[in-house]
């Protein structure tokens, strides 16, 4: 039996296997390597919904995403903006798709590129937006920026920016809920250059020896930094490695929100479910450079624009409008509730203030009680 | 009882006291603890407390980082300092960053305990006295029991304090052998302690070096120096106020580290004292630290390398009365 029998096990309906290592080149071509499934679920809430609006739902927080980084370009080429700014444009099927599959409990754990992931999990685009501009109204009172969003609302744990660092607290926090009978899922997003560190071998093989609740994604953009997977990988078969620790894995098309909405739906579910962790390799790519500092040397513009012809925003309109889903009008209408959010919470960001100086060595521990004593949670 | 003993009851009454508390590390189950602080403990609490881990030091203190974010109250071990560095990321880049990186959203209640020091002729890898490297991180609480009551009595305050600590057992104390009173109910970690007093030098110490400076203590008596021996206890933050007060007595200070002395805890202690004790100062400070080499393994190399109690005694003589 080859490694990769052993993965068919787990998802329940047939998925095509890419091929290895001219599927993860950056010069493959860009078809999809994974088809999606036929059926589609309800929505996760329950609610009278059809089918088709819950994928209006999804273009409509991809569409959140796109247009809140693009903003953030024109902030940062006007100094609103400091500092290194990661964007995942080209990347938002992943993001939509995986958060839009977990529950409130449920906790997720990203990297410095996690614009998508925040807003996706519900994060106000204000909060992040002030966070980006280093107010006291964002997220973490701007002591974080644009590579270090928490949110203790949702769960939201980082915005952590040492690749593959996020991976030990994602296992650890699935601990604590099968420590405490909790039944919740963890979904930990990093990227493919995080399947170099350490970390992330000596965290697949820790959750899956405790068989621990955590969701592990990938999101394969075929570079870390600006090295190609194939210079950095002597396996490019990402999901073969983690197979390797006997966690149910596979390759999902990460430019297609519906697959990764679908397989995410899928994992977690059986992650909740007590079927221990699983990984998700979402197969996709950013347009833009690794971040604004870089001037993108590593790459050939045939190969972006190859991708681009799959990005996730237009495929997803024009398969509703084909099936009658989404009017000209609405989508027109989409469009301006989007940019109206955008410009709300630019507004927010500007008229924002900045932390008191005097606050400087606030939280570097935690705030103590009258006496010295430390204000047990 | 032992040092060790003492340790291994902290243990015990956090587990009683509180269901959220688990010991996790390397061999801290079947095999005892590397050092049979933890013997004994499976059998009593059960794999799901008393948790063994592969060795991945990285994963499993960053695991103790995140269980701690999901409202459990780990105690981390990790078998020695040299090991610690694996997971220095974890340890400096998320416990000591994320209340702070997250705008006071996320403290982390981890206790990290680990060996530290020399004298056991383990050579290079696992002889280090680096405590003083965790020092210079702001986030973390750092304590070094020297005495049996701190050993059993440290760790429950610091289960309690909502960031994370870590505690150095140096490993020449595990076998040290003295009376424990039956109070569980833990010791003030804020501050450093007076473990003799004395008039003419201050000598400060913490962890494995109390010893050796509580001997050169009655060494100089016998000399007719009176020597008073301050415990630092907790190496960050440092009890200024109880150093600075003693210098202000005795109006000299021996600064005792089993570190190197280069960039080390001892230069902190060091510099501390010159700017706000200067003008009480009848000598310049004066510094016994650890030789300036990677630790040897041969015995005679290894005592010649560690600060000894004629080493303080001689740096005393030399400041003068």
């Amino acid at each position: 039996m080859t490694p990769r029998a052993r993965k068919t096990a787990v998802p329940d309906r047939p998925i095509a296997q890419p091929g290895r290592a001219a599927d993860a080149s950056p010069d493959a071509p860009a078809t999809s390597p994974v088809r999606p499934p036929v059926t589609r679920k309800a929505p996760k809430d329950g609610s009278a919904g059809t089918a088709k609006d819950h994928e209006r739902h999804l273009l409509h927080q991809m569409l959140r995403i796109r247009h809140f980084e693009e903003r953030c370009v024109e902030l940062y080429s006007a100094s609103a903006i400091r500092g290194f700014l990661h964007l995942g444009i080209g990347e938002e099927a992943c993001a939509v798709g995986l958060v839009e599959a977990l529950s409130p409990e449920d906790a997720v754990v990203s990297t410095y590129r996690e614009h998508g992931h925040a807003l996706a999990r519900g994060i106000s685009m204000r909060s992040v937006m002030a966070e980006l501009e280093g107010k006291l109204e964002g997220t973490c009172r701007g002591r974080g920026g644009s590579m270090h969003i928490f949110d203790a609302a949702t769960r939201f744990f980082g915005g952590n920016a040492i690749v593959g660092g996020g991976l030990p607290l994602a296992v650890g926090l699935a601990l604590a809920d099968q420590l405490q009978d909790r039944r919740r899922v963890t979904a930990c997003i990093f990227g493919d250059g995080a399947v170099a560190e350490g970390e992330f071998h000596e965290s697949m093989n820790l959750a899956a020896l405790w068989h621990l609740p955590v969701l592990f994604c990938c999101e394969n953009n075929l570079y870390a930094m600006g090295t190609a997977l194939a210079r950095a990988q002597s396996e490019t078969d990402l999901s073969l490695k983690a197979s390797s620790y006997r966690v149910p894995a596979w390759a999902v098309d990460g430019m297609d929100v519906l697959a990764v909405d679908a397989a995410a739906r899928h994992a977690a579910s059986a992650v909740r479910d007590g079927g221990g962790p699983h990984f998700l390799e979402l197969r996709t790519y950013r347009y833009r450079a690794h971040s604004m500092y870089d001037p993108d040397l590593y790459r050939d513009k045939a190969e972006i624009e190859r991708w681009r012809a799959r990005d996730p925003i237009p495929a997803l309109t024009e398969a509703l409008s084909a099936a009658g889903a989404l009017g000209e009008e609405e989508r027109e209408r989409m469009e301006e509730e989007v940019a109206a959010e955008i410009e709300d919470a630019v507004a927010f960001a500007e008229a924002g203030t900045l932390e008191d100086v005097a606050e400087l060595g606030r939280f570097v521990t935690s705030e103590r009680g009258p006496e010295g004593t430390p204000c047990l949670p | 009882m032992t040092y060790r003993e003492a340790m291994r009851a902290a243990i015990r009454e956090a587990l009683n006291r509180d269901e959220r508390v688990f010991l996790m590390g390397e061999d801290v189950g079947r095999y005892g603890g590397c050092y049979a602080v933890s013997l004994g403990l499976l059998e009593e609490f059960g794999p799901e407390r008393i948790r063994d881990t592969p060795m991945s030091e990285s994963a499993f203190v960053g695991a103790g980082i995140g269980a701690a974010l999901g409202g459990m109250r780990p105690i981390v071990e990790i078998m020695t300092v040299n090991f610690s560095f694996l997971a220095l990321d974890q340890i400096v880049n998320n416990a000591a960053t994320l209340l702070y990186m997250s705008g006071g959203q996320f403290s982390v209640p981890l206790v990290i305990r680990m060996t530290t020091g020399a004298g056991r002729q383990l050579a290079a890898q696992h002889s280090h006295s680096l405590e003083g490297w965790y020092t210079h991180i702001p986030g973390l609480r750092i304590l070094a029991p020297a005495t049996l009551e701190d050993a059993r009595g440290m760790l429950w305050p610091a289960l309690c304090d909502p960031d994370p600590v870590l505690i150095f057992e140096n490993g020449i104390l595990y076998n040290m052998e003295g009376e424990l009173s039956d109070n569980p109910s833990g010791v003030d970690i804020t501050s450093a302690a007076i473990r003799r007093a004395g008039e003419d030098v201050t000598v400060i110490a913490y962890g494995g070096s109390v010893r050796a400076a509580l001997a050169a203590a009655d060494t100089l008596a016998g000399d007719g120096i009176s020597a008073e021996v301050i415990d630092l206890r907790s190496l960050r933050p440092l009890d200024d106020e109880a150093i600075f007060a003693s210098v202000g007595r005795t109006h000299r200070a021996v600064v005792v580290d089993e570190g190197w002395r280069s960039g080390s805890l001892s230069a902190e202690v060091s510099a501390r004292i010159t700017e706000h004790a200067f003008y009480d100062l009848d000598a310049p400070v004066a510094r016994v630290c650890s030789a300036e080499v990677p630790m040897p393994y041969a015995k005679h190399l290894e005592d010649a390398a560690l600060p000894q109690a004629a080493d303080v005694a001689a740096a005393v003589h030399v400041l003068g009365s």
